[in-house]
């Protein structure tokens, strides 16, 4: 078996996604015997042009350099990965996009020059919106567990299994009381992706949807039982489901 | 004939985020710009209007590296302006909780970022080959980072259990025994990671500037404290917009801070450990004795020392912590707290520095306006100055050379590029 070629890039993010790679404290030097890493700036100092058998992609874009950078990454990488909600859906920062450009110009002294210079698109953009998205590894950020199932998957050549369920189901299998039903509070657990391990109501947090919207979500419904059962107005409604994939299809109408 | 030299590097490796140095030597003299390209991500405009109970949630994605500190810095301001109180319990725990933020965040630059340049290595990949035992003794390290963060915040990056008012849940006695277990198991790693870092052979430069931290009587400050510097700065954190201006510049997308009337300054473990050295605990101080370091010190380099002195302290801090926790079945919810009208201003030590979080609130408790600095922001302006005073002294090196050692300057400084890009909302 040849090692596989990959590739972290980093676009418009916070980096947690290569944090949580790097997180694989335990499996690093195991990894280390299949994989090999030509591309990773944050971590190696040579850094090497491709082909790539696999490029994990972090971040959304948000400039012209960037969409350039993962147009050419696209050309040279096999399988691309959106590596986390930023790359996927555009996850918190893309809250900005709904953001009127006056109220976002006011944060530079002299917005315009810093803009011209720059060329910011000031959108925040996922991946799929400008090339072919090969894996969608959802979360904010992935748990490393996804990181190995995906990389393990292309090593032997299948397909990776990722959850299409809701964070329902993990939550039941933790045996957790629901907060929502028993509680009326609001949990975005039920058009979730699991992945995440249920781990937010399992410590009695509200499920906020980090994982992005699951395969055939019922947000109408959702957004509904909010507002009567939980009792939130429709703007609290709009901004719960305007934060990690307001962007998406799926949640485009109750994101407003 | 004078010598004149640019060394360009064109995206930093290893470090966080997306940044570039130009440098043009000319003699005695250097012209530099610490080119931050990072795109900015705006939080100060899209956090206008959210609710007061998810500031934290949405700050934290600032940083991947340091999304605790981000938390617990939002979570204090919008406490202050809700009047809320919260716990013993609650404190203890959000101290704990940044301890192991610190100690993964620290390891991550002491062995992966900084380390292979003092070992002649392009990156930990290659130096694992020849110091299997040194990278097992990081990674060990790491993880016990993590796993305090996890433990303690249900999840290692961007943790989950924090809310306004306290935690969700609050971890077992059983766990936090066996992290207990670790961590002083863990003193002997920390203890050979002062000794590994102090023989790197460091560049002799030393350049006098203002250093600043948070500092507490008779406690080894990083939650809560007085602003202090080394020229005599003494601050609460109501007054730090008085006394520290931001500025853009053109090249750059990190603005850049100066102290009112003076000019730059270094925030960071350097400037803890020179602050609060006696602070420390008393195996850390005599770690420090044994391996030559002495305080007041002005080597930007030896911030990789004093954040070896740091991961030895924050061990056994996190120790006494676990010690002192009188643990309650404490549980808080997202729906505990009332918002009303007002201002919060919060200070805490991130791992690289200060970090500073201003919130405004309207009585429904939205977000009126925002103001985040953090501490790349601060260091910006200081790397540009120590490389200004650092270059023409090792400008008769191959460029290739230069560009190495600067690197090593920033990286010393361990930059978070990302966090670097935040904005303040003008009004
Ligand atoms: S998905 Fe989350 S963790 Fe990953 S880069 Fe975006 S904000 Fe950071
Ligand atoms: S608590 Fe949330 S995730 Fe769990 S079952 Fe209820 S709605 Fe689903
Ligand atoms: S429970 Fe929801 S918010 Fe929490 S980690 Fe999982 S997906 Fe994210």
């Amino acid at each position: 078996m040849s090692k596989l070629k990959i590739a972290v890039v980093k676009m418009t993010g916070c980096a947690g996604c290569q944090m949580e790679f790097l997180r694989m404290e335990e499996e690093f030097l195991g990894l280390l015997e299949n994989v090999e890493i030509s591309y990773f700036v944050m971590a190696k100092r040579e850094n090497h042009e491709g082909p790539y058998d696999v490029a994990f992609v972090e971040g959304s874009v948000s400039t012209p350099r960037e969409l350039n950078e993962l147009r050419e990454l696209r050309k040279r990488s096999t399988t691309l990965v959106a590596f986390g909600d930023c790359a996927s859906s555009g996850c918190v920062p893309s809250i900005l996009n709904w953001i009127p450009p006056a109220v976002s110009a006011r944060v530079y002294e002299n917005f315009p020059l810093i803009h011209s210079k720059k060329e910011s698109f000031q959108r925040v953009t996922p991946l799929r919106d400008f090339v072919e998205v090969d894996v969608e590894l959802r979360g904010c950020p992935p748990r490393k567990e996804l990181i190995l199932e995906v990389l393990k998957s292309l090593l032997i050549g299948r397909k990776p299994c990722l959850k299409k369920y809701s964070v329902c189901m993990e939550c039941k299998m933790n045996e957790n009381v629901c907060l929502l039903t028993s509680e009326k509070r609001p949990c975005m657990g039920p058009v979730t992706q699991a992945g995440c391990g249920a781990i937010c109501p399992t410590v009695g947090r509200v499920c906020e949807g980090c994982y992005g919207p699951m395969s055939d979500a019922n947000a109408p419904s959702l957004a509904k039982e909010f507002m009567e059962l939980c009792g939130m107005s429709e703007d609290d409604v709009v901004q719960k489901f305007r934060k990690y994939a307001g962007l998406d299809s799926k949640f485009e109408r109750e994101a407003g | 004939m004078s010598l004149e030299k640019t060394v360009n590097v064109e995206y930093i490796p290893r470090v966080e985020g997306q940044g570039d140095l130009k440098i043009k030597v000319k003699g005695e003299t250097a012209e530099v710009e610490f080119v931050v390209y990072e795109p900015p991500r705006f939080f100060e405009a899209f956090l206008t209007g959210r609710n007061f109970i998810e500031i934290h949630e949405l700050t934290s994605r600032i940083c991947g590296i340091c999304p605790v500190s981000h938390q617990l810095a939002a979570l204090k301001a919008v406490e202050k302006a809700m009047g809320v109180e919260v716990s013993d319990l609650t404190l203890s725990l959000r101290k704990l909780l940044h301890m192991g933020s610190h100690i993964q965040s620290h390891i991550l630059n002491l062995y992966l970022l900084s380390a292979p340049d003092y070992l002649g290595y392009e990156s930990i990949i290659p130096m694992a080959k020849d110091n299997l035992e040194i990278v097992k003794r990081a990674l060990r390290l790491k993880k016990l980072g993590n796993d305090l963060v996890e433990l303690v915040g249900g999840r290692a990056i961007h943790p989950v259990s924090t809310v306004v008012g306290g935690f969700t849940e609050t971890p077992s006695k059983t766990a936090l025994d066996s992290i207990k277990k670790r961590l002083m198991e863990a003193r002997e790693d920390a203890i050979e990671t002062v000794r590994f870092v102090s023989k790197f052979s460091y560049p002799d430069f030393e350049r006098r500037c203002e250093h600043i931290a948070l500092t507490k009587e008779g406690e080894y400050a990083i939650n809560d404290g007085k602003l202090r510097s080394t020229e005599g700065l003494e601050i609460r954190e109501e007054e730090y917009r008085a006394c520290i201006k931001e500025e853009q510049v053109d090249y750059s997308w990190a603005k850049h801070s100066t102290v009112v009337g003076r000019g730059s300054y270094l925030v960071g473990p350097l400037a803890r450990v020179n602050l609060s050295f006696n602070s420390m605990t008393e195996l850390a101080k005599s770690l420090a004795d044994e391996v030559g370091f002495k305080t007041p010190c002005y080597n930007p380099f030896k911030s990789l020392v004093a954040r070896a002195l740091e991961v030895l302290n924050l061990v056994d801090m996190s120790v006494e912590a676990i010690d002192n926790l009188n643990l309650k079945d404490e549980r808080i919810s997202e729906r505990d707290f009332k918002p009303r009208e007002g201002e919060g201003y919060a200070i805490v030590e991130a791992p690289r520095g200060i970090l500073y979080h201003a919130y405004g609130f309207n009585g429904e408790g939205r977000v009126k306006w925002a103001d985040i600095v953090t501490p790349t922001c601060q260091n910006a302006k200081n790397i540009e100055e120590d490389l200004k005073a650092f270059t023409p002294k090792i400008s008769k090196m191959a460029a290739e050379d230069i560009a190495l050692r600067s690197e090593m300057l920033v990286r010393a400084y361990d930059p978070c590029i990302s966090c670097s890009v935040h904005a303040q909302l003008l009004s």
